[in-house]
């Protein structure tokens, strides 16, 4: 249980962090945001090896291979279509 | 003990990487320095887990990401700007059922305590939404299904029971210690796919951006779960980073559109009966030509470009910068003014204007145009309406009265560039369309552009 513990106080501080990381950002930026976020989403990508490199039995590893193939593609996705986009944001008078 | 310590170590000097990352993804000026830090942070925690001792096998894990790898590459570099919204919508989908097959896989290989049998049961349910959730959005949005609200009599009452038939089926796994093989987990995969389902087609276009952002929560939530059920710290921090950031964009989306998330979410179901009871709009519209909008804008010293979903479906945001260079040649100044849900996601028309490569500082926020309205010689609107409705202020009784919305109909002249008189979202008449200062510009938003420019040479 105390590791229950532990984990909540974890997710805690992470939510409140998150809530003021973000508040400020201009709308602008939303979509790139929600895009950039999205690829870190994709961390689930982690769990997802461990899952598909384990000796288990053979529906522990076919999950965990299909897990690794879509959190893949979530993360590379995500970051290159975020680099895409924000590559066009441009200033006035900034060179290209 | 020492790998595990530097993998743990790893992770933290990655969640530090994720922090900087968001944060400089607050700025235009650094935002793309922080996606690429970000993206390190990503790259340095996959590493260090394949370090990991339990991993003995890994062609599985190649296969997997050369196969997810190359498929993300491609459609990144694929995807029109105008698609964008379908794509984040199907990335979320991807990142939730990978979230949900991590947490199925973790019944494998080891005895669960309860506990931990909860936080699977989480990390498989969140992961479920989001996947079929995300693939109806995916679908509205790309216009695979239709992207109006659908509605069935009886609707709420099934998804109540549905939720009990969740509850239920996830304790019962529970209570029965949850072998990987239980007849309980299968029901809850399949009732949390069809719950996913059930939450995002009641949701009409005009709305997708709260869906959107709502998806995005779930999805850092999903990873979340997953990383609780696997005891992963890494994940935990993460997806409660991006479980928190999309929890504050959708705010943002509902408090743009003076509604609360459950009214966003579930007043589809009432819509069937919604009776318009708001007064009737009288009087007529005048159109006008392109010819005639050109003698305007010409003698205009200041102009105000209000985009909506119109000019998305348009691909009109090029000819726009065209006409936004020439006015300016022309000496009047030119802006842009983006209400928070124009489009289908947050920022989307500033994601457009951004690839015909207008600069970000002209695109400015409701907040910022409003008050200085009654100075603009001409506001173009380009395929919005109900964000540029003005019975959000004039007409109690209105679906939408409340919602702040662009107040065009204060500039001394507004041309609307519209395809037909058909109102938007939900039916609502827009008095705007009748104003004595209000043109129409009838027809397609890129056509009708290109006819002004011609005039202008």
């Amino acid at each position: 249980m105390e590791i229950a513990v532990y984990l909540a106080f974890i997710l805690m501080l992470s939510i409140f962090l998150g809530f003021e990381l973000i508040n400020k950002v201009p709308a602008t930026l939303h979509t790139p945001l929600m895009s950039g976020s999205n690829a870190i989403s994709g961390i689930t990508l982690v769990g997802a090896l461990t899952s598909a490199g384990a000796e288990h039995s053979g529906l522990a590893t076919i999950l965990g291979t299909v897990a690794v193939a879509m959190a893949t593609i979530n993360v590379i996705g995500g970051y290159m279509v975020t680099d895409r986009m924000l590559a066009m944001f441009k200033k006035k008078g900034s060179a290209k | 003990m020492g790998i595990e310590l530097l993998v743990n170590l790893s992770y933290v000097a990655a969640a530090v990487l994720f922090i900087f990352g968001l944060k400089m993804l607050g700025s235009p000026a650094t935002a793309r320095k922080g996606n690429l830090v970000s993206a390190i942070g990503m790259f340095i925690a996959v590493v260090v887990t394949l370090l990991d001792q339990s991993i003995i096998d890994f062609k599985w894990i190649a296969a997997g990401i050369v196969v997810g790898g190359a498929i993300g590459a491609l459609v990144a570099r694929r995807v029109e700007m105008t698609g964008m919204p379908e794509m984040v919508a199907l990335f979320n989908g991807f990142g939730g059922i990978a979230s949900l097959f991590v947490g199925w896989a973790a019944l494998y290989g080891f005895e669960a305590t309860t506990f931990e049998l909860i936080t699977i049961v989480l990390s498989i349910l969140i992961g479920g939404v989001t996947f079929s959730g995300s693939m109806v959005a995916w679908g509205k949005l790309s216009e695979r299904i239709s992207g109006k609200a659908i509605v069935f009599g009886g609707q709420r009452v099934f998804n109540i029971l549905l939720i009990l038939a969740i509850i239920v089926s996830a304790a019962m796994f529970t209570v029965s210690t949850g072998p990987a093989t239980s007849i309980y987990l299968y029901l809850v995969i399949g009732l949390s796919l069809l719950l996913g389902i059930m939450l995002v087609i009641p949701i009409g276009g005009a709305d997708m951006p709260v869906v959107i952002s709502l998806l995005n929560s779930y999805s850092g939530l999903a990873a979340c779960a997953a990383g609780i059920a696997i005891n992963n710290i890494i994940l935990i921090v993460a997806g409660a980073l991006v479980g928190a950031s999309g929890i504050i964009l959708t705010q943002i989306m509902c408090k743009a559109m003076n509604r609360s998330l459950s009214n966003v979410l579930f007043s589809g179901f009432s819509a069937v009966s919604a009776g318009g009871t708001a007064a009737k709009i009288e009087g007529e519209a005048k159109s006008m030509t392109a010819e005639d909008a050109y003698y305007v804008l010409e003698a205009a010293a200041s102009v105000v470009i209000v985009p909506g979903y119109g000019m998305a479906v348009a691909q009109a945001q090029h000819v726009v910068k065209e006409l936004q260079e020439l006015l300016e040649k022309n000496g009047a100044e030119v802006v842009y003014a983006i209400h928070p849900v124009a489009g289908r996601m947050p920022g989307h028309m500033n994601v457009l204007l951004a690839e015909a490569d207008v600069s970000y500082d002209l695109l400015l926020e409701m907040d910022a145009v409003n008050p200085r309205m009654e100075t603009f010689d001409v506001a173009i609107v380009i395929g919005a309406n109900d964000v540029v409705n003005p019975a959000a202020r004039e007409m109690e009784g209105s679906p939408i009265y409340g919602m702040p919305v662009i107040n065009v109909d204060m500039a001394r002249n507004v041309f609307v560039m519209k395809r037909s008189m058909a109102s938007g979202f939900a039916g609502i008449d827009n008095p705007l369309f009748f104003k004595e200062n209000t043109r129409m510009l009838f027809g397609d938003a890129k056509e009708m552009l290109g006819n002004i420019i011609k005039a202008f040479s």
